[in-house]
């Protein structure tokens, strides 16, 4: 097929020779390649950003990419492309779009994948292929992208033609978006992407045999499920990731407020039901609020949406709200009854089937003692941790400290650690799409990316990147493009010289042997960030941390600044593993 | 952090089995494994069998055996998937298995017309009692060679089974089946 290519491309020039100046007759030539069709098919969607790093196998689309008016981002790594596209997606709602190259380029993109799979985040990886005439016979730079990324993808299309190209893209970009959101993946062998053609993409679809989820749920089974929940005397709702994805926090909200229904929300559910709410019970599981986890291990109705009941969330399947009946709102029906049985499954749109329950409730549950006890538990088991001023800086005191000094509707981002679970404990979420983390799959150094990422969703939005020392250094090369791009960003490393989750957890439960945890060798951040062109900041007590929040919000570009905290501070409360969350520990002497 | 330590909270009292299912005292039972018959009709393209395939295997449903041939749509395959799961596991299985993009429906075959196709290979050094013993499974021999006879059957898994067990008689070398294909019985539609 490539080899027809120069010409086809000759008896172009040929038959245009006459008429056009050399430049328009290449442009005639050029729209016609599968690359262009790629293109079309992002400007079709809609695409106005997308996130990648070049190569080999995806230069002809690149060339393409460079005559469209969609603003490419070069990140430093495949890795970090993947989460500035995770995080534009989450923040945006669209799909983010990441294009590489083959063979390594797709494999460092993997982890992000991955990491969009297990939190139903809206990305699509474009990744260059080596020719399909090679495919197979261990080229340069090949490797076996549809068979690695098959698991960790909603769908993924191997494209074998420059005719229906430009439709493969657009069927990854409909069905990122389509039902439970996910990550897609289209691969581009080159031949296909030099091919010509003069098939114009058509409108982005799902495919035709792909289950598209009812908006509604059975009426019969809402019903029943509103008589149940208006009966309970402990009610409790459960808001997750796919209430935020649904757009649903609004019919949330005005559903528990109204019918007085106290509310717990998972990790990816933060910010899906305001922390200032008396009704807000925050997030539970593993290190949720002891308040959250009393809620849930004592309601009798609790009504999840949008969560697949993950268990960092329900802690060990037997002691999970052990006395609830369950009613499951869920756009995918695999999750239902996957990890907790379903005593209500309502397949359906959070938001849609939150409006059915709403007209089929007959009335508000009488829950005026268990909302009396959600209070006393919130009494008794307080967030909360000491600030002795000649120890070192407490890091929830430096989340509490950015919250105050923040915009209300600031967006943070994290790595993955101790600072990611202080970021959303001490950290007060009212409003969706705010929280951006890596919640299901747990990648350090999700952090710096993603705020690259929430930052082109946001431009008006404040972003503030929670990160650890070892988190950050997996992924800190994201600050040179937001140092290109000028994005105007803070990252806030809580920099304890250690892997400090791990060092918690060798303190609980490996008598602790602090092996291999302490990171004491790290670069120093702050001059890290300046050689990076950024703003480059550190704080080492509690007086120094106003003084630099405030250096660090006036700067106009990315700033870092390197908190120096308690170096064994530990996050709390804890349900071990697989634990009762019940039992969850205020101390170490709990575990 | 405040609050009493956890041997001193309230407890609840209730407890799910490990299915996540809510245990009523009264008749407290974990479920049983099923065998069962699924059927799905999928897109006939390339890395479709991949998919379903690494699907089970990652979910870590039992299966027992898988084939896959074409349909009278020739756009279409028509899988058959034989798996021994407890409850909540197969009906796991056939949502994640209709989950996927090209899948078109997915069923549990009851009642289903089950069969699977074998090639024995059994020892030749008394050919005509092969034979007679292939003719009475509703099989017959197909190919004799000059130490072995072929033997072709259908019948169920369990028919085949027992047929197996009876050549070993004559001393069985090689054998090949087919895995279940499987259709619903009467005009009840498959998947």
């Amino acid at each position: 097929m490539s080899k027809s290519h120069p010409t086809n491309e000759s008896e172009a020039s040929a038959d245009t020779e006459e008429l056009s100046e050399e430049a328009s007759d290449e442009q005639t030539a050029k729209k016609t390649k599968g690359a262009h069709s790629v293109v079309t098919a992002l400007e079709k969607a809609e695409v106005e950003i997308t996130f990648g790093v070049q190569g080999g196998a995806i230069m002809p689309v690149y060339d393409a990419l460079a005559d469209s008016d969609i603003h490419h981002v070069s990140m430093a790594h495949e890795q970090g492309a993947s989460h500035a596209a995770d995080a534009y997606g989450i923040v945006s709602g669209k799909p983010g779009v990441t294009i590489t190259t083959s063979g390594p380029g797709a494999t460092n993109l993997v982890t992000g994948i991955a990491d969009a799979n297990l939190d139903s985040d809206p990305i699509v990886s474009l990744t260059g292929q080596v020719p399909q005439d090679m495919v197979g016979n261990d080229a340069f730079q090949e490797t076996n992208t549809m068979g690695i990324t098959s698991p960790i993808t909603k769908a993924n299309i191997f494209a074998t033609s420059p005719d229906t190209v430009g439709d493969d893209v657009g069927t990854a970009l409909a069905l990122a978006a389509e039902g439970r959101q996910g990550p897609t993946l289209v691969d581009l062998p080159k031949n296909v992407t030099t091919s010509e053609t003069e098939v114009e993409p058509s409108e982005p679809t799902v495919p035709e045999a792909y289950q598209v989820p009812p908006d509604e749920a059975d009426p019969h089974s809402v019903e029943a499920a509103a008589e149940t929940l208006a009966a309970a005397d402990r009610p409790l709702i459960l808001s997750g990731g796919g209430v935020i994805k649904s757009e649903a926090s609004d019919q949330l909200r005005e559903f528990a407020i109204e019918y007085g229904i106290p509310v717990v929300t998972t990790m990816p559910g933060l910010g899906s039901f305001p922390e200032d709410n008396a009704l807000a019970l925050e997030m539970g599981g593993m290190h949720g609020t002891g308040y959250a986890n009393m809620a849930l291990s004592h309601c009798d109705v609790l009504l999840g949406i949008g969560t697949r009941f993950d268990d960092r969330l329900t802690g060990g399947i037997e002691t999970f709200a052990p006395e609830a009946e369950v009613i499951h709102v869920d756009i995918d029906p695999a999750e239902i009854s996957k990890n907790i049985h379903a005593d209500y499954p309502l397949i359906g749109d959070a938001g849609a089937v939150i409006e059915q329950l709403h007209a089929a409730m007959p009335g508000e549950p009488d829950a005026e003692a268990w909302r009396d006890r959600t209070m006393e538990w919130k009494a008794t088991y307080p967030m909360g941790y000491e600030t002795p001023q000649d120890e070192a800086v407490k890091p929830q005191f430096v989340v509490e400290a950015m919250d105050e000094a923040a915009a209300d509707d600031a967006i943070v981002t994290t790595g993955v650690g101790q600072h990611q679970m202080w970021a959303a404990q001490y950290w007060t979420y009212t409003e969706p799409r705010t929280w951006v983390s890596s919640n299901g799959l747990g990648t350090m150094g999700y952090g710096a990316p993603a705020a690259v990422g929430a930052k082109l969703a946001a431009p008006d939005t404040q972003v503030i990147a929670f990160e650890g020392d070892g988190s950050f250094l997996m992924t800190s090369q994201a600050i040179a493009p937001a140092v290109r791009e000028n994005l105007d960003i803070t990252v806030a490393i809580l920099n304890n010289s250690y892997v400090g989750m791990i060092r918690q957890w060798q303190d609980a439960f490996y008598d602790e042997r602090r092996y291999e945890s302490e990171w004491d060798w790290g670069p120093d951040f702050a001059t890290l960030a300046e050689a990076y062109g950024a703003q480059g900041l550190r704080a080492m007590g509690y007086d120094e941390i106003p003084e630099v929040i405030e250096e660090a919000f006036a700067y106009d570009g990315p700033s870092v600044i390197d908190f120096h905290v308690d170096p064994v501070a530990d996050v709390y409360p804890m349900v071990p593993s697989g634990g009762n969350n019940a039992e969850f520990a205020l101390e170490a002497d709990h575990l | 952090m405040a609050g009493p330590a956890p041997e001193d909270r309230e407890k609840p009292t209730g407890r799910r089995n490990s299915q996540g299912i809510r245990i009523d005292p009264r008749a407290e039972a974990e479920a049983k494994p099923r065998r069962t018959v699924i059927s799905a009709l999928v897109d006939h393209k390339p890395g479709v069998l991949a998919k379903v395939s690494g699907l089970f295997a990652r979910r870590q449903f039992n299966i027992e055996s898988l084939t896959v041939g074409p349909t009278v749509d020739e756009t279409m395959a028509r899988m058959t998937i034989v798996v021994e799961e407890p409850e909540p596991g197969i009906e796991q299985a056939k949502r994640q298995l209709r989950k996927q993009v090209h899948t078109w429906s997915v069923r549990e075959v009851e009642g289903a017309i089950e069969r699977e196709l074998a090639l024995i290979k059994v020892d030749g050094h008394d050919p005509s009692g092969v034979a007679a013993l292939a003719e009475m499974h509703g099989g017959q021999a197909v190919r004799a060679d000059d130490e072995v006879v072929t033997v072709e059957l259908t019948g169920t898994e369990a028919e085949i089974d027992a047929a197996i067990a009876a050549f070993e008689q004559f001393g069985v070398h090689e054998v090949a089946r087919t895995g279940t294909a499987a259709l619903a019985s009467g005009t009840r539609s498959t998947a």
